[in-house]
Parts: structure tokens; C-alpha cells; sequence
């Protein structure tokens, strides 16, 4: 954003500066190839061995995305180090909640099928 | 130790108010760098990531509470014991009836939220330069994209709802189309109802986010924001709406991909 506002101190007055936009287009083509990628995992890798591997691949990808959208589009990641750890700590709970949970859910789920036998 | 005791006269007390104290907390300073308006839309999507983690949160709980099938893909079918295969749940296209394209609606739809996502972002790099027309257009762009999202999503729900050609047999041998609250002829009855709180709570978000756009796009025309000197509303707005899309990446992955 510094480039972009030592432009504009150079413009006339009631001029335009440039779009600066090669940044935009790379994140987008960074999502597009991620959710192309995904998609080829999806229906190439399709033996019941493979699940927990192909899932662990749609989370990290999924990861990287946030990634992008959040550090480039939200512009998180060109924020002072406070701001970015303010957001980021409360949701690294939350992925602990979610780890949490999910074992619980197979756990009740054994529970629930021995319940009568 | 002594010499920190003695008080030495400073500006403020001999001055009185004239010069302002600035410590850094003395008030006046911006420890995160950002305006309050942008920094309380931070916070109020850290509040909504709650919401949204809630819902993935008891998404993963009730679907490892219940049965996965296990045995080939090719011989799949509607259960209540199990939970059901996205692939053979969302395998319709508009205008492709009775054939099976597993997912490629959702993929059209989440390329319509990143398209959407990449003119917000151009719409807020024209604001940094105040160039109007540019602004106007890119936001026509994103209110364009944010409504074929919708549509889209219309679809997907009269769908979903509508049920697939092949009914299936519940236990009392009725035939079952569809879906509802209550039941649904794809898998468990929550599956039908996580389906419609999570999709339909993103949708929620995307109606308002258009709604946003809408009257953003208003104000950028009757020059507001020029008057203003800057365009910052559209970057808030424009953070709120790319939020909208990150949710859609993992309502994506977990319920459609996983």
C-alpha cells in the first residue's frame, strides 16, 4: 500500500493513478488451481484405504486457501503482528474444539451401537 | 530507586492541557494501525467464526456419531444406518437432467464466490485510488456474482427438497421423496437438517452481504464516499464479503469434499 500512496502524492490534481492489480490475479489463480486440485483428489482417489490420507489432504488445502483469502484479500497479513495474533489465537482454539468433538462423536456413536447388545 | 520517587515537572503540569500526553497509553494512539470501524469488523467476524465453528463443530460431532458405509462406491445406497456419500447426494446440474455429475454444481458455485471475492478485492484497490468509476463497476461486478451464488443456491435447495428419480423404500415399505426437517430419503434425519442450518446460515450471510453491496453501490453513485475522501466503507464491507467466502471454502470441504 506505501507504492500506492506515494503515487498518488506524485498525481496531478483530479488524476487516476494506475490499477495495481497483478497481486489480485495471482491469489486468484492460487485459489482456482487449489480447488482444481481438490476436485482431481475427489475422484481419483477413491479407495476406502486411502480416506483418512485423501481428507488430510482437503484440510491442509482448505487451510492454505484461508491462507490466501484471509492474508492477501483481507489484508491481514500486511497488519501490525497484534492485530494478526488477535484474530488468530481465539480461532486455533476453536480447532481444538472441533478435534475434540469429533473424537467425542465417534466415541458416542461406539456407545450408542452397544447400547442393547 | 530514589531518583524514579522524584517527581519531575512535565509538559502537562506546567503547561497544563495545552501539549497532549503521548504515551502510548495515554490514549490517542492506534496500537493495531487500523480505523475503529475496520478494526470492529475484525472483531465482529471473530464473533461469526464462532457461529460458523459451532455449526462445523456439531457437523463433525453428529456425523462420527453415526455409521459410515463401507462397502464399494458403485453400490451405494440411501440409508438412515448410514450417513450418506456427498458425490451421490449433489450429483445434479440444471438443464442435465438424469445425469450423474457429482458435484460439479458446487464447483460452479464455489468459482462463482471466488470470481465474486476477486472483484470485491479490485472494487477496494479502485477505492484506494478514489477512482469512482472504477469502484461502480467492480461492485456491479460482485453484486452480480453474489446474486448467481444465490440463484444457485435456490436451485440446490428446491432439490434437495424435491428428492432424487429413484425413491427410497423406508422401513414400513412408503416411498420417500426429498427431504424435510424431519426426514429426508438421503441418510439420517440431522444430515437433511445440518444441510439446511449450515447452507441456509451462509446463504443468510450472502443475502445480506448483497443487500451491503446494494447500498454501497448507491452511496459510491451519489458520491458519498468522494465527499468523504475516502472509501473505506467499501473496504469493511468488502472484508465482511470475502469472511462469506472463506465460510463457503470450509462448508465446502466438510460437507461436500470429506
Amino acid at each position: 500500500m506505501s507504492a500506492n500512496h506515494a503515487e498518488e502524492l506524485s498525481l496531478h490534481p483530479g488524476e487516476i493513478a494506475k490499477p495495481n492489480t497483478g497481486w489480485i490475479w495471482k491469489t486468484f489463480w492460487v485459489l482456482v488451481i487449489i480447488t482444481a486440485f481438490e476436485f482431481l483428489i475427489a475422484f481419483t482417489m477413491t479407495s476406502p484405504g486411502l480416506r483418512t490420507f485423501r481428507n488430510s489432504i482437503f484440510i491442509v488445502m482448505t487451510i492454505l486457501k484461508a491462507f490466501f483469502i484471509v492474508g492477501e484479500f483481507m489484508h491481514l497479513k500486511h497488519e501490525v503482528k497484534s492485530l494478526i495474533w488477535t484474530i488468530l489465537i481465539p480461532t486455533a482454539l476453536l480447532v481444538w474444539l472441533v478435534v475434540a468433538l469429533v473424537t467425542e462423536g465417534s466415541y458416542v456413536g461406539e456407545v450408542l451401537s452397544h447400547m442393547f447388545s | 530507586m530514589a531518583q524514579s520517587t522524584t517527581l519531575q515537572p512535565t509538559a502537562a503540569t506546567t503547561d497544563f492541557a495545552d501539549a497532549p500526553r503521548s504515551g502510548t497509553w495515554d490514549g490517542g494512539n492506534e496500537p493495531f494501525r487500523a480505523s475503529y470501524g475496520k478494526l470492529m469488523m475484525w472483531f465482529f467476524l471473530l464473533s461469526d467464526t464462532f457461529t460458523f465453528g459451532a455449526f462445523l463443530t456439531a457437523y463433525g460431532l453428529i456425523r462420527h456419531k453415526h455409521g459410515v458405509y463401507t462397502g464399494p462406491a458403485k453400490d451405494f445406497f440411501f440409508s438412515t444406518a448410514h450417513w450418506p456419500v456427498p458425490e451421490k447426494v449433489f450429483n445434479a446440474f440444471p438443464g442435465f437432467h438424469g445425469v450423474d455429475l457429482p458435484l460439479a454444481f458446487v464447483a460452479l458455485m464455489t468459482m462463482i464466490l471466488i470470481f465474486s471475492s476477486v472483484t470485491m478485492v479490485l472494487a477496494v484497490e479502485a477505492g484506494h485510488r478514489l477512482d469512482k468509476a472504477d469502484v461502480q463497476k467492480w461492485l456491479l461486478w460482485t453484486i452480480l456474482f453474489g446474486s448467481m451464488f444465490l440463484s444457485s443456491q435456490a436451485w440446490e435447495w428446491s432439490h434437495f427438497i424435491g428428492g432424487h428419480e429413484e425413491p427410497t423404500i423406508m422401513a414400513d415399505g412408503t416411498r420417500f421423496f426429498g427431504a424435510n426437517l424431519a426426514m429426508n430419503q438421503y441418510g439420517p434425519p440431522l444430515f437433511g437438517d445440518l444441510f439446511f442450518f449450515i447452507t441456509g446460515f451462509h446463504g443468510t450471510h450472502v443475502f445480506s452481504g448483497v443487500i451491503l453491496l446494494i447500498w454501497c453501490f448507491i452511496a459510491t453513485t451519489n458520491g458519498t464516499f468522494e465527499k468523504r475522501g475516502h472509501y473505506e466503507m467499501i473496504e469493511k464491507i468488502g472484508l465482511y464479503w470475502h469472511f462469506v467466502d472463506l465460510v463457503w471454502v470450509f462448508v465446502f470441504t466438510f460437507f461436500y469434499l470429506v
